[in-house]
């Protein structure tokens, strides 16, 4: 039996890991990457609490985040190709038509 | 709808009569179809006119069917116009006897006029225009006649006086013409004014209350006003019909009025619209009867000066229209003469007027005729006219000899009649009608010798008229001849039974007035034919030295006028008040003028730069913090990201309180 705070220990260490990735990087595979990192971050936090407490809905949440996920990194990437396809960049510096 | 209906007898009124106000209304419809659509109908428009005036003779001629059966009633019918506090003003009808009768006049004359004129203004430049105008002047007549309360009365009063400015001054290319226009709007506004308080007065004496006439003739009747009060509003009244009907000193007008087209002298200044001044007095009757004597000893010396010295102004005419617009005053100043001899007398005087509206539109008309052909005015360009106007020569005569009163015409009836009433207690008065009778038949002798006997003296060769104008002459000549018996003692008067003052009026047949005056009348026609069977140079009236100068110059009361009243207004006063205008009032508007622009230039600029400056600066701040709030938003999701982070700690950290 794994210990909770441990457990909680790694899954903030692995959130703050996403939220550094989604913050820094340029490239738009690594943040979204950086996203899924954070999901991931959730969903053991979601498992864990579940086992604590034992009860089965986190685990059942943790699925659905899972395969929300998978759709949400197929929206993205398709989005990163249609900007790479018109502006030759995934450099999200440089994509910034989002104001005023 | 109907607000008050009264019924004097107990015969109930026919359909005619119920509806006498469509008779009102038939030629202002005429005149406005006349005026919109004349111009694009057939025959220019004149066919407007002459059916509306028809149907209103129709119907005229059934409303004193319902007088001829049941005598004289009175059938008032009503509607509220508006009120003002006590004051409630009518639209309505009042129909007796004398109303129905000058119904019929005014349709039966205006009807002959109008078919005349198609005729005489045939190829007129304002032919169209001319029948709007004789339609709507017949809408007013007939408003008169029916209107049962003052103010409206008033108002066909005064549409009268325009439509008579506006025929008489009918060819004002000619100066002479436009100052007659102008001489008679202003002569018989002069009389319209005294009217106008009249009635002021006598709807005070109600209290403010009513103008109804019926009403105001029981309040006066009952004594329900001061005496002083009636006799000024008596007075007054007969101001406006001493304007209206031409009488000394307003007479100045009627003479000149005959520049207009001679169709119009027969109407309005013949018929009709100068026997509105008697008529009103007819119709306010009560007022003058319950008035101190005193007022009606004036209306008599007024009628008896106007009638003496029209007709021997008159005798010197050589204008053959001036002939007949004096013989119009004397004739006038004859049924005023009736009216001022109380109950007694208004029945003679409105059958004169009766009579004589038929024979003196007969003799305009035949006038008219005369100057068609000769195309003039003037007499001595006349003469042997019998010959080739045979049609105009015999209704000529007809007229002449009605008028002068030879029997069993139509004057000599209703003259009989007046002189009678006037040989009961009124000496002064009788001899005054009775020379006037002389020297009317003189007058009128003078005027049918020149006219239609002797040679021709005049310029082309004269031939009769076309039957458009020849078929009202023949007639107004019928009802010249017919008409008279209506008042005839010995077939029962039953004139005195339609039209009369309180009681029913039984016309007595004087044998000494009528013989006297038949025979002064005979004497004076033979003297007339004597004196004019050769031409004479100069004419036998203008040979009298300075009584001849006297009429010639019109008792010289135009000169009085033109020194004594015209000049000093015209120069003195109107320069004065010209200068008081420019100086005085226009300085005080000037002034205002002036204040106002400053003020205005002192908002003008209070708007731009307080009210604009507030809008603006609103506009401005709102700008600038959007100008600095713009740099947040860079369309770098990265940043928004950080924010949103940062954000969520910050809240973390506030809601835990670590």
């Amino acid at each position: 039996m794994i210990r909770l705070p441990l457990v909680l220990s790694f899954s903030a260490f692995l959130f703050a890991t996403g939220v550094y990735g989604v913050l820094a990087r340029r490239n738009a595979i690594l943040v979204l990457m950086s996203i899924e990192l954070m999901l991931g971050a959730v969903s053991v936090n979601l498992v864990a609490f579940s086992q604590a407490l034992g009860q089965i809905t986190g685990q059942v949440f943790a699925l659905f985040v899972i395969a929300v996920a998978a759709a949400e990194a197929g929206i993205g990437l398709a989005i990163v190709i249609l900007i790479y396809r018109n502006r030759e960049t995934i450099n999200v510096d440089e994509v910034n038509l989002l104001k005023w | 709808m109907i607000a008050a209906e009264t019924a004097g007898a107990l015969a109930a009124p026919n359909w005619f009569v119920q509806n006498a106000w469509v008779v009102v209304l038939l030629p202002f419809v005429s005149a406005a179809l006349t005026l919109f659509l004349g111009k694009r109908t057939p025959g220019k428009g004149s066919v407007y006119g002459i059916l509306a005036v028809g149907a209103g003779l129709v119907m005229s001629l059934g409303a004193l069917l319902q007088f001829v059966q049941h005598g004289g009633a009175t059938y008032e019918r009503s509607v509220d116009w508006f009120r003002v506090g006590d004051f409630h003003l009518e639209a309505g009808q009042l129909v007796d006897g004398l109303t129905a009768v000058m119904m019929v006049v005014v349709t039966a004359v205006s009807l002959c006029v109008h078919v005349y004129s198609v005729g005489y203004m045939h190829g007129d430049r304002r032919y169209t225009w001319f029948y709007v105008a004789l339609s709507l002047f017949t809408g007013a007549m007939l408003n008169v006649v029916l209107a049962n309360n003052l103010f409206q009365l008033l108002v066909g009063w005064e549409i009268m006086g325009f439509c008579s400015y506006v025929l008489i001054g009918h060819w004002w290319e000619e100066h002479e013409n436009s100052s007659a226009a102008i001489k008679a709007f202003i002569t018989t506004r002069i009389g319209d004014v005294p009217f106008l308080f009249g009635i002021f007065a006598l709807v005070f004496a109600t209290g403010f209350a009513s103008s109804n006439i019926l009403e105001i003739g029981e309040l006066v009747a009952g004594g329900g006003a001061s005496k002083a009060l009636v006799a000024t509003a008596a007075l007054l009244t007969f101001g406006g019909a001493i304007g209206k009907s031409a009488q000394f000193p307003l007479h100045v007008w009627l003479p000149d009025a005959m520049a207009g087209p001679t169709p119009v002298s027969a109407l309005i200044h013949a018929a009709t619209m100068v026997a509105a001044g008697v008529y009103l007095v007819g119709r306010m009757f009560t007022v003058f009867v319950h008035a101190d004597p005193f007022v009606l000893q004036t209306v008599s010396i007024v009628a008896g000066i106007t009638a003496f010295g029209a007709a021997t102004m008159a005798l010197v005419q050589d204008d053959i229209k001036r002939v007949l617009a004096y013989s119009t005053i004397s004739q006038l100043a004859y049924m005023m003469a009736g009216l001022s001899l109380g109950p007694a007398g208004v029945t003679a005087g409105f059958f004169h007027l009766f009579t004589h509206a038929f024979f003196k539109a007969l003799l305009f008309l035949g006038a008219g005729s005369v100057i068609h052909a000769v195309h003039s005015n003037d007499m001595s360009e006349m003469g042997g006219l019998r010959r080739p106007m045979p049609v105009t020569f015999w209704t000529f005569l007809i007229g002449s000899l009605a008028l002068a009163g030879i029997p069993p015409l139509a004057g000599f009836w209703s003259k009989d009649e007046l002189l009678a009433g006037a040989g009961d207690g009124h000496p002064v008065l009788f001899a005054t009608l009775v020379v006037t009778a002389a020297l009317t038949a003189f007058y009128m002798t003078r005027a049918v010798m020149l006219t239609f006997f002797g040679d021709y003296r005049g310029h082309g060769h004269p031939h009769e008229s076309p039957v458009s104008m020849t078929g009202p002459l023949v007639a107004l000549a019928g009802a010249s001849l017919s008409v008279g018996f209506l008042g005839a003692p010995q077939l029962g008067a039953p004139f005195g039974r339609w039209v009369f003052f309180e009681h029913p009026h039984e016309a007595e047949f004087v044998p000494w007035v009528a013989a006297l005056s038949t025979g002064l009348v005979l004497l004076a026609v033979l003297a007339g034919v004597a004196l004019y069977r050769r031409v004479r140079e100069p004419d036998p009236v203008l040979r009298m030295g300075a009584v001849s100068t006297l009429l010639v110059r019109k008792y010289f009361l135009d000169d009085i006028y033109w020194r004594g009243l015209i000049r000093p207004i015209r120069d003195q006063l109107a320069a004065a008040v010209y200068w008081t205008n420019q100086r005085i009032l226009d300085g005080v508007v000037n002034a205002a003028a002036v204040v106002t622009r400053a003020a205005a230039r002192a908002v003008h600029v209070f708007d731009q730069r307080v009210v604009d400056g507030a809008v603006n600066g609103a506009a401005n701040t709102a700008g600038f913090t959007g100008g600095l709030l713009r740099y947040i938003q860079s369309g770098n999701v990265q940043r928004y990201a950080a924010v949103l982070f940062t954000g969520v700690i910050v809240l973390a950290v506030i809601f835990t309180r670590i």
